[in-house]
């Protein structure tokens, strides 16, 4: 079973819920976390992982072998995104811009390229707190690509029946979020019952109905807001799963680095049953 | 010789976490640039495109929308496929499947697909094309404070960064053109290619950050990313009172890195209810502790930029 | 001396755009003569790298100098790379043919 977290707008409860949910989960199931915020991670605060394996994020970058390079600009005119440009003899290589596709290297009509690793962050596993396999990616400051690390992350581990995925994912609800959903069998959207919240989530159920992933949501600081969000939930016949309340004891915890269900071990209870209730939505088979 | 104009200031909100309250202190920034004892003449830039939310408090008179055009696709012509998959395995981003509803054609997923036309060029038969795509739209429109340049990306989009840019320079053409003296840019999270190409060639970046681990872990993030493109930069601790010995953790950092705290604004109810009014802080609650801590950031702001303030 | 300036609108006495990248028109004028050609901007359309496109461009042309007001770092590097002087205007307000004679008495800033 794998299940996104994700919001639209920041700051709404991805990373609170999200290793909340692992927490309650860990003793029923085998459960691997995925911080896929590759830009601004935080599931580590709560889970407090111990990382042994740390290996660099890459992308294969062209180099041009001199030798065999005739200057011909195949490779400028094939490449779609300017990472290449001819100046006289000389092919210039701009790595912020590369996707990494190998494009230019399948093209050269001399195979004068050759692909290089460029790296761009750091892929990390570790083991959590109550047994929870613990797997974040880090996009290096001043990369620009945040895609590629998702991707990358997410193939750490081959998905499989006997584990509960959870992949927190980064806000917003571009490309990276995107990367974040494909293939997980259902979305579990944070929002607050504000404006901002009701605004961005339909940001997000424009992505899970693109993607057909079927959704529902954990309202977070409800009772802050007005009922501007009851309306969009009814017109999208999206199921709530969770309201957590208020609470600023709660807030002061959370700041502190401990976990939702450290503060209220109520809410462990809670989260199994949304877990049932997910796991009954997506019609799925075991665990 | 013409006489030279002077370029306005620009300046970036930043947080690296979401959340931190960029938006609210944003819209309060255009409001004080309008309306305070010594106005700036101000351009608002909504750079937080996936997911903007600065025109749901300025309530802008919308203007026409501006399509936006990302990049392209591959799109593959079912009558010319010959189904010899020389595309697949130089495609890596998964993109090409056999076609649910064809038999016996490829098909690309335009949700996976990167662009990157490697799949065009190894075919054969010319069967597959890239195709321009609509990514969102942008809008030059007005508020009661001033212009807003802000702009939708459609779900899931690529392309954030460069419709940042294009809002951005948007926007500082027509600051040259009205002689602003100010471009005030509400950034995104993060500290990817939208952060980048919000905060690049800008003269100043205010981190908006809350005292908690995961804020304090995200400033020190997007504090580098600033760093990286030399803009000078300060810190203000939002809902400071949260947390207290968060707020103390980031002091003693700044205090460490030599950065400055221009300030710090209490947690305020008046703050998520301004929100919901539609409305900005300073508007509809200006003597409340936030306001009036929003209004002293802001003073200080203008000092630090020294910007030029309207003489009319 | 062959320049390229870039440019708002595509004749020589149209307004400097202080964008190199994404300018509208890339005007190729000869220093001495003043003759001159207006190139539609290949990097004003582009996804991204619109810099590298430009650049590209300007390349191809076999110009010496390229005028703007500011290039950004992919930009500037092919430039260094292929050795065409990159020079900037400060001024907003200034034509095409008045940055060709600001360059010919050497009153535009080197870019570095």
């Amino acid at each position: 079973m794998q299940i996104a977290v994700a919001s639209g707008k920041g700051g709404t409860g991805k990373t609170t819920i999200a290793t909340s949910l692992a927490l309650s989960l860990a003793k029923l199931a085998k459960v691997r976390y995925f911080d896929c915020d590759v830009e601004a991670p935080n599931g580590h605060i709560f889970l407090k992982p111990v990382f042994d394996q740390i290996s660099p994020a890459v992308i294969l970058i062209p180099q041009i072998q001199p030798e065999k390079c005739t200057a011909c600009g195949h490779c400028v005119e094939v490449c779609q995104f300017h990472a290449l440009a001819k100046v006289g003899k000389t092919i210039l290589v701009f790595p912020q811009l590369c996707h990494g596709c190998g494009s230019c290297t399948w093209n050269c009509p001399e195979n004068a390229i050759i692909e290089v690793p460029n790296p761009i962050g750091t892929l990390e596993r570790g083991m959590a707190r109550e047994n929870i396999a613990f797997l974040r990616g880090q996009l290096t400051i001043s990369e620009p690509m945040a895609t590629p690390i998702i991707r990358q992350l997410k193939k750490m581990e081959q998905p499989s029946e006997e584990f509960v995925d959870i992949f927190d994912a980064p806000p917003g609800a571009s490309c990276s979020v995107v990367e974040t959903l494909q293939g997980v069998d259902f979305a579990l959207l944070v929002t607050e019952p504000t404006p901002f919240g009701l605004h961005d989530l339909k940001q997000m159920i424009g992505i899970v109905r693109d993607m057909n992933i079927p959704a529902g949501l954990v309202i977070n600081r409800d009772g802050i807001g007005d009922d501007s969000l009851e309306e969009l939930i009814q017109e999208e016949k999206l199921p709530i799963l969770l309201r957590v309340p208020f609470n600023r004891l709660l807030a002061e915890k959370l700041a502190a680095g401990q976990s939702l269900v450290d503060v209220m071990p109520e809410y462990r209870e809670v989260l199994v049953k949304l877990y049932q209730e997910i796991r009954e939505i997506v019609g799925g088979s075991d665990k | 010789m013409k006489t030279q104009v002077p370029k306005a200031k620009q300046l970036i909100i930043l947080s690296g976490k979401g959340g931190t309250g960029k938006t609210s202190i944003s819209a309060a920034f255009a409001h004080l640039s309008a309306t305070d004892q010594r106005p700036v003449q101000t351009v608002i830039v909504d750079a937080d495109v996936d997911a903007a939310n600065l025109g749901l408090v300025l309530k802008p008179e919308l203007g026409p929308a501006n399509d936006f055009w990302g990049s392209s696709l591959a799109v593959i012509n079912p009558d010319l496929c010959i189904n010899c998959l020389a595309c697949s395995p130089v495609c890596r981003y998964d993109a090409i499947f056999p076609d649910p509803q064809i038999a016996d054609v490829q098909w690309i997923d335009p949700i996976a697909c990167d662009g990157c036309a490697a799949c065009v060029y190894a075919c054969p038969v010319n069967a597959i094309s890239m195709v321009k795509q609509q990514e969102g739209n942008w809008f030059h429109s007005k508020t009661a404070f001033g212009p807003l340049f802000h702009a939708e990306l459609f779900p899931g989009k690529e392309n954030s960064g460069k419709l940042v840019t294009l809002i951005r320079q948007q926007a500082r053409l027509f600051a040259e053109d009205t002689r602003a003296n100010l471009i005030i840019i509400d950034g995104p999270p993060g500290i990817g290619c939208p952060v980048i190409s919000a905060c690049a060639g800008t003269d100043f970046g205010l981190i908006i950050t809350e005292p908690s681990l995961a804020g304090l872990h995200d400033m020190k993030r997007v504090l580098g990313t600033l760093r990286h493109f030399h803009i000078p930069s300060v810190i203000c601790i939002n809902k400071a009172d949260i947390y207290p010995e968060g707020a103390r953790a980031i002091r003693e950092f700044a205090k460490a890195e030599n950065i400055e705290l221009l300030g710090e604004i209490p947690y305020d109810e008046n703050l998520p209810r301004s929100m919901i009014n539609g409305l900005p802080i300073t508007v509809s609650f200006p003597d409340s502790p936030a306001a009036l801590a929003v209004r002293d950031l802001w003073q200080k702001v203008l000092r630090s930029l020294d910007v030029e303030e309207d003489l009319a | 001396m062959k320049l390229i300036i870039s440019a708002q609108n595509p004749t020589i006495e149209s307004p400097v755009d202080t964008r190199f990248g994404r300018s509208q028109w890339l005007i190729l004028v000869d220093a001495d003569t003043k003759q001159w050609k207006a190139f539609q901007n290949p990097g004003v359309s582009q996804s991204g790298g619109a810099g590298v496109a430009a650049a590209q461009f300007v390349v191809d042309q076999n110009a010496e100098v390229v005028i703007s007001g500011d290039f950004g770092p992919n930009a500037a590097r092919a430039f260094q790379s292929a050795k065409i002087e990159m020079r900037l205007f400060l001024k907003q307000a200034l034509t095409v043919e008045e940055a060709v004679d600001l360059y010919n008495s050497n009153k535009l800033l080197k870019f570095s």
